[in-house]
């Protein structure tokens, strides 16, 4: 540290608390507190006619422990996301595999298709697959039945197959992006000695390829996972007013019945559950692949 | 570096298909000539995009993304550059731990955080107000900002700083002459990335929105859940071509895949 030698100790030891003093007030002020905020929020009474009231009960808690209509939406969140983050591995990791095998010009253009959607707003391409699914006329459904796949059009919209497809869509260049990073740090030496000692090319991938570029798939997965858990403009476009998910049924109790208790315990639980699986996850692959991220 | 065979390139192209073809629909949607959602087949008309000069709602909302988007990301970058210098080149307890929680807003989802957001501001008296959102979308965006600034003042070279101070050169000579120009590439594109954070985000901004301070994907998110026609395809189309702009622009100053996976130092 230049600084150091001038000032003495203890004004030295006090500059990095005074870099990062305006972003952690911030953080603070304007995270922790309106978290706090929610978590109590989770515990007030709500009526009708007399609004929010500032008690503490765990009517709330009760209602969605006992109610299966939350059952059933928990588990419609939780399946989606683990069908769209399966999509995404079966499908973004071969092609990362197959974009890193490219040559320079059109590594880079094709890196730059797959992974471009990930910065267009989520809801035009959440839009896009509105488009495509639209009705019996759906562009999708007539390429499908053009192509002899299907005989009459499959429903799309307002289903969960949809929503499972539009954000495999959205969320794929998260998967690429992960296995893409992974597949950097590989030694093509690797492969390349494998061949030459006779390996058949499925070998490899089964054998060299995919061992190592696993820490970049499962922590794809993980990512994929939870923005897909708690994904809202996808789910609210293709799933329409029916088809509820937690972060769809939170915004219609706080937006529309205004009972926002019991739309905030929604909230925290969701974020626990959330919290639970990544850090629980994390921990397991650091463990089970810690001489890979050496 | 062996090449790829004919399964991997239909595989490859049926992925592509797949990737593109919704962004696609949309922008040859918004030509249509016809009044109703349905695809060009004779020829391309500007009508739609006509349209959407008569809807100010959403040029109103176009613009306070503008805004909201600039205005949140400098401010972010006020607060991160301070907060990357600390973390990249101080010593202190609790580093790790303050690093971890200066990131968290990646791992808590947004509708928890617009509904966070939401009951805070409603009771601080701000609710439906700009400055709520402007918060707001700084806290959201900070992440990204500083996994870029954190990332290029980590890699750069101190010795310049320190020859700097060796000749004589104050301490904010040596910040705005060394060490400010080192980490530009950092910040210009964490403040790139932020801008376009700031302006894709939907579903926390959804809950601090009111009338008047509606961004432009909430808009574009209201108008869908009531009824899907041409002018959001048009409205639509228009922001997937802003994009794209902007990420060929970021493409050619940075390399996308250094500014996504928050590398922005070229030597790596």
């Amino acid at each position: 540290m230049s600084a150091a030698a001038s000032p003495p100790l203890a004004a030295a030891r006090r500059i990095p608390w005074a870099l990062i003093a305006p972003a952690l007030a911030l953080f603070l002020a304007v995270v922790i507190v309106p978290l706090a905020m929610t978590v109590l929020l989770s515990f007030h009474d709500w009526g009708q006619y007399k609004g929010i009231e500032t008690v503490f009960i765990l009517k709330n808690w009760q209602e969605i422990w006992s109610d299966s209509y939350f059952h059933e939406m928990f588990l419609r969140t939780l399946r989606i996301a683990g069908l769209a983050t399966l999509i995404t591995v079966v499908l973004g990791a071969p092609e990362a595999y197959i974009l890193n095998r490219m040559r320079g010009t059109w590594k880079g253009l094709f890196l730059l298709i797959i992974l471009g959607p990930l910065l267009i707003s989520v809801v035009a391409r959440t839009l896009g697959w509105a488009l495509l699914f639209g009705g019996k006329n759906g562009v999708a459904n007539i390429a499908l039945m053009r192509l002899g796949l299907i005989d009459a059009p499959l429903p799309f919209m307002f289903t969960e197959t949809g929503v499972v497809i539009a954000l495999a869509h959205v969320l794929m260049p998260f998967m690429v992006l992960s296995v893409w990073a992974a597949l950097q740090k590989l030694d093509p030496q690797i492969e390349n000695a494998a061949l030459a000692l006779g390996a058949r090319h499925v070998t490899v991938v089964r054998r060299i390829i995919l061992p190592q570029i696993m820490p970049g798939l499962l922590s794809g997965g993980i990512i994929v996972f939870s923005l897909a858990a708690s994904a809202f403009a996808t789910p609210a476009i293709i799933g329409g007013r029916r088809l509820k998910v937690a972060a769809t049924l939170a915004y219609d109790e706080f937006l529309n019945t205004l009972n926002w208790p019991l739309g905030a315990a929604v909230a925290v639980l969701l974020l626990i559950a959330l919290v639970t699986i990544v850090v629980a996850s994390n921990a397991l692959i650091e463990r089970r692949y810690a001489e890979v991220f050496r | 570096m062996s090449r790829n065979g004919p399964l991997a390139l239909i595989f490859h192209t049926l992925f592509v298909i797949f990737m593109v073809a919704p962004i696609v629909v949309v922008c040859l949607v918004a030509f249509t000539p016809e009044g109703f959602l349905s695809m060009p087949t004779h020829t391309l008309s500007l009508r739609w995009f006509r349209a959407i000069g008569r809807y100010p709602e959403f040029v109103n909302a176009f613009w306070m993304s503008i805004g909201l988007g600039a205005l949140s990301s400098t401010l972010c970058l006020l607060i991160a550059v301070p907060a990357s210098l600390a973390l990249a080149r101080h010593e202190f307890p609790g580093k790790a731990g303050l690093s971890a929680f200066l990131l968290s807003p990646l791992m808590i989802p947004h509708v928890v955080l617009g509904i966070a957001f939401l009951r805070f501001f409603t009771q601080a008296g701000l609710s439906g107000t700009f400055p709520a959102l402007l918060i707001a979308h700084v806290i959201v965006i900070f992440p990204f900002a500083l996994r870029l600034t954190l990332s290029s003042a980590t890699g750069m070279d101190r010795a310049l700083e320190q020859a700097a101070v060796s000749l004589g050169a104050s301490d904010w000579t040596v910040f705005r002459r060394v060490t400010l120009p080192l980490i530009m590439p950092g910040l210009i594109s964490g403040w790139a990335l932020a801008f376009i954070q700031s302006f894709d985000e939907v579903t926390m901004s959804i809950f601090l929105a009111a009338p008047g301070i509606e961004t432009l994907p909430v808009r574009m998110f209201l108008y869908i859940q009531d009824n899907i026609d041409p002018l959001v395809t048009s409205v639509s189309a228009s922001v997937i071509a802003i994009t794209l702009l902007a990420l060929v622009a970021l493409n050619r100053m940075f390399g996308l895949e250094r500014v996504l996976t928050g590398h922005s130092d070229r030597s790596r």
